[in-house]
């Protein structure tokens, strides 16, 4: 039941974005969640990394402190960094986004590490995830799956 | 030389391995030499590839992140090549013999590209590679669950060529038309 007109007309409205754009932007008042997917895994016992962008349109900084989603027992900031042509990876706690920043989740550097999955993640599928930050409190997001040998949103298969 | 850590071997040379470039020098050629298995179960040496150009990738199967980047770049490149890919083979070789068996390594490289070749051994032999390729890796502190551990290893590309000699690395994110270049120059 909606209470007035206008808020049958945004909700009609917000369905619609949803239904347009399967992997849309999460505003969350100054974050911006962006580009979000996640790798397909190999059954359920290994992990896998989900890839989002988080820009802060805000004036004061915002800290992601948390990740949950039901698609996995644990979800986790992990980092990975290449040095001395060594690959390491290892927990990144807290990501700070600064007022006026982005925070860039992408191969090869901050990814969202999901351990102990529900059920494998299957291409084409979407998984919620919710992201916790300080400020801005928690933000929904819903993220494609991606094929396993996907790089990013530009090659999604 | 050979250092033991709580059971695991790992190789450490004479400073770290600098891979960025491309080294093609007489005093940096070097053979490597293995006894593996393969995906399918076979033994394998580096003789089983010889008259075959190898990429070769050092990872494990519980890497969510480095690895998947690789191989799937790795796929990009194969399947650029077009029909020179006959003469190419992609090593996969696992640096996490304690979780990597055979069958998950069918499973896992199986989900990239049909050509690429997982290999895997006993801790010893897993070592023993590393060590001719000058790679390195080392297992990394578990988390509250003991079987949660990422391992460290060398993120470079090897090239060797179908006599067995080392001729270059590509460093981890190297772009897919390096390869798909260097390969077509040699090729």
């Amino acid at each position: 039941m909606f209470r007035t007109n206008q808020t049958a007309l945004f909700v009609f409205i917000a369905i619609i974005a949803v239904l347009l754009t399967p992997a849309a932007d999460v505003y969350a008042s100054d974050l911006v969640v962006e580009k979000p997917w996640a790798r397909a895994s190999i059954g359920v016992s290994r992990p896998t990394a989900v890839y989002l962008t988080i820009r802060n349109g805000g004036a004061v900084t915002d800290v992601l402190t948390m990740v949950t989603t039901p698609a996995a027992g644990m979800a986790e900031v992990h980092k990975s960094e290449v040095k001395d042509g060594l690959a390491r990876m290892s927990p990144a706690g807290n990501v700070e986004v600064s007022a006026g920043t982005t925070a860039i989740l992408e191969p090869g550097g901050l990814h969202i590490m999901l351990m102990e999955l529900k059920n494998p993640l299957k291409k084409g599928e979407t998984i919620s995830m919710t992201l916790h930050f300080e400020n801005a409190g928690p933000v929904d997001v819903a993220v494609p799956v991606y094929g396993i040998a996907a790089s990013g949103p530009k090659f999604s298969d | 030389m050979l250092a033991v850590y709580i059971g695991l071997f790992v190789w450490r040379g004479t400073g770290n391995p600098v891979f960025e470039a491309s080294s093609q020098s007489e005093s940096n050629a070097f053979s490597p030499s293995f006894m593996l298995v393969d995906h399918q179960g076979n033994t394998v040496t580096e003789k089983t590839y010889r008259g075959q150009w190898l990429l070769v990738f050092f990872g494990f199967t519980n890497c969510p992140d480095i690895c998947p980047t690789t191989l799937s770049d790795l796929a990009v490149v194969m399947d650029q090549i077009g029909g020179k890919a006959a003469s190419v083979t992609p090593l996969f070789i696992s640096v996490d013999p304690e979780r990597d068996r055979v069958e998950s390594m069918a499973e896992y490289v199986s989900a990239f590209h049909p050509t690429i070749v997982g290999l895997t051994g006993a801790e010893k032999q897993i070592a023993s590679a590393a060590e001719t390729f000058k790679a390195y890796y080392e297992k990394q502190q578990p988390d509250r669950d003991q079987s949660n551990y990422a391992v460290a290893h060398t993120s470079a590309v090897y090239l060797i060529s179908p006599d067995g000699t080392f001729v270059r690395t590509f460093g981890y994110g190297t772009a897919t038309e390096v390869f798909v270049t260097e390969l077509n120059k040699r090729l």
